[in-house]
């Protein structure tokens, strides 16, 4: 039977910053991931990132990327793409339909001492009359269009949400020769970041707030042709009498992203449900260790964030699997983490930050009152 | 505050936020315009000013401050900052005009000496501008620096030009 140290799930910037951890102390290392290339959303995101310019701030999220890979890649990490965990089984055994030459799919177990989970998040979905009408599609699949694959969408876009997924892709699609006509808001003020909506509005784009979207009418070839948007009322209900119709021939939807928890439900790990976080989430420790022990988890699997944190949740991910792997000295182990999580802290500061450190804080605790308390009383 | 809200700031909106350069300093010439007002953990443009003007400090998430005095308008910030949200501005370039330096992704980059339109916060229309400069050198990372020539008095509201 095949066998690794350590299986890692996801090859996003948390599963890579977790597998680098690892396979730089030593460990085998397996990173698998369902797609054809590695890297998550890091391969779409052209624009430079915030944060701290000690931790390549300033930089465009693909080559973040590449130099991800690269690291990986010099550390000796083995990673398997278009291949899906589809089952966990009592002993450490995983089975993954692993993605073989020619497209073919081919079913391995694998005994792996330690698992992490870094599945990442999946977007959500606004229904709304005509959502179904080609043209309208999720923010990210747009952004995949654009970034990856070198193909507009559409010309006319109507987007759905200002967080800063609704407000950098809107920008994006610009970059890539669309017209967004209009972003809509729910909410009364802008979600994401000033600076994206102060570009986007530098580039004429009108932002709606207090505003949905009612209908997508199809023209005569099927296709999305007009997009009706309302005022919505304190309860986010259109109010009738205030509809207006734009022309246009793409909605992208960026309504906030849910955790992908498929593989943590699957390892049997203990969950919350955490609003701020985008939905249920697994409890973990200050080690991002689950109520199951072996099987640890970082990124936006353990709550939607962004990049940074996701990468530093990795590396603390892969430092706690190596270190009960007796890789790395606890002492050694502890001292990174505290480092680690210090940089989370400052991440998680002002406006835009605060709660997430609040919810954070939650969870540690409740792992402390939920599973340690548990583990105490068996 | 009105930018969460509309997603741009008045210039007197912006003044209550961040200090912006004195008219005496404006007379000097070219200076940069931080018009940063969020306290996101973001950094980059402390490292990127030589002149060490740029001050942001512990924690990451403090807004960040320039000494105009030691600015000397080069732009590098320009193009370091990710929220593109620094601006080079010069009342001093000639008896009647000034110029604006801004950050500009979009494709076809403007060319020095191409006559365009000058947009405001809003992304409304301004008036006629002349590129008068683009810096676009390897170390900005594709984020062309564009410096458009424009009447001195819509010097505090001109940011960018309509996409060509």
């Amino acid at each position: 039977m095949l066998e690794r140290d350590v299986l890692v799930v996801g090859a996003g910037p948390a599963g890579l910053a977790a597998s680098i951890e690892a396979a730089k102390a030593g460990a085998d290392v397996l990173l698998v991931d369902l797609n054809m290339k590695p890297g998550g959303q890091l391969f779409k995101q052209i624009h430079k990132f915030f944060g701290s310019s000690a931790h390549r701030s300033g930089t465009r999220g693909f080559d973040i990327g590449k130099m991800l890979l690269d690291e990986a890649e010099k550390a000796g990490v083995e990673i398997w793409l278009q291949s899906t965990v589809i089952g966990a089984f009592p002993g450490n055994l995983i089975a993954i339909e692993k993605g073989i030459d020619g497209g073919e799919k081919e079913v391995i177990t694998l005994k792996s001492k330690k698992v992490i989970i870094a599945t990442g998040a999946s977007e959500n979905v606004v229904r709304f009359k005509g959502w179904t009408t080609p043209g309208v599609m999720g923010a990210g699949a747009a952004q995949t269009m654009i970034n990856v694959n070198h193909v507009k969408p559409g010309n006319k876009i109507v987007m759905v949400g200002s967080g800063n997924v609704g407000l950098i892709v809107s920008y994006q699609l610009m970059q890539a020769g669309c017209d967004v006509v209009a972003l809509i808001e729910a909410a009364p003020k802008i979600g994401g970041y000033a600076v994206h909506a102060a570009k986007i509005r530098r580039a004429g784009v009108p932002i709606y707030t207090k505003h949905t979207v009612v209908e997508a009418i199809p023209g005569e070839d099927g296709t999305v042709c007009k997009v009706v948007i309302a005022e919505v009322d304190d309860k986010f209900q259109p109010i009738p009498g205030t509809e207006k119709e734009i022309e246009a021939d793409t909605v992208t939807i960026g309504a906030g992203l849910k955790p992908a928890t498929d593989m943590v439900k699957l390892e049997k790990c203990r969950l919350t449900f955490n609003g701020p976080f985008g939905g249920f989430i697994p409890l973990h420790n200050d080690k991002m260790e689950t109520s199951k022990k072996g099987v640890y988890v970082a990124g936006d699997a353990t709550g939607v964030e962004e990049a940074n944190t996701a990468l530093e949740e990795g590396r603390i991910a892969g430092i706690s699997a190596v270190e009960s792997l007796g890789l790395i000295e606890p002492k050694e182990a502890e001292k990174m983490r505290i480092e680690i999580w210090k940089r989370l802290e400052a991440l998680r500061m002002g406006p835009f930050g605060e709660r997430r450190q609040i919810e954070k804080n939650n969870i540690l605790a409740e792992y402390e009152e939920k599973v340690v308390a548990a583990v105490e009383m068996d | 505050m009105a930018l969460i809200n509309t997603g741009y700031l008045e210039y007197e909106e912006l003044s209550q936020i961040q200090k912006l350069p004195s008219d005496e300093r404006y007379a000097k010439g070219p200076v940069a315009v931080i018009e940063c007002v969020q306290e996101i953990p973001c950094n980059p443009c402390e490292a990127a000013c030589r002149f060490g003007a740029i001050h942001i400090g512990d924690p990451i998430t403090n807004l960040p401050t320039c000494s105009h005095d030691k600015c000397t308008g080069c732009g590098v910030c320009v193009s370091k900052c990710p929220g593109l949200a620094i601006f080079i501005v010069n009342k001093a370039y000639s008896e009647n005009t000034a110029t604006v330096a801004f950050p500009y992704e979009y494709m076809p980059t403007p060319e020095k000496g191409m006559e365009v339109t000058a947009v405001n916060r809003k992304g409304e229309e301004v008036c006629d501008a002349k590129v008068v400069n683009v810096m676009n050198p390897a170390a900005f990372d594709h984020t062309p620096v564009v410096t458009v020539e424009i009447p001195k008095e819509y010097a505090d509201e001109v940011r960018s030009i309509k996409r060509l």
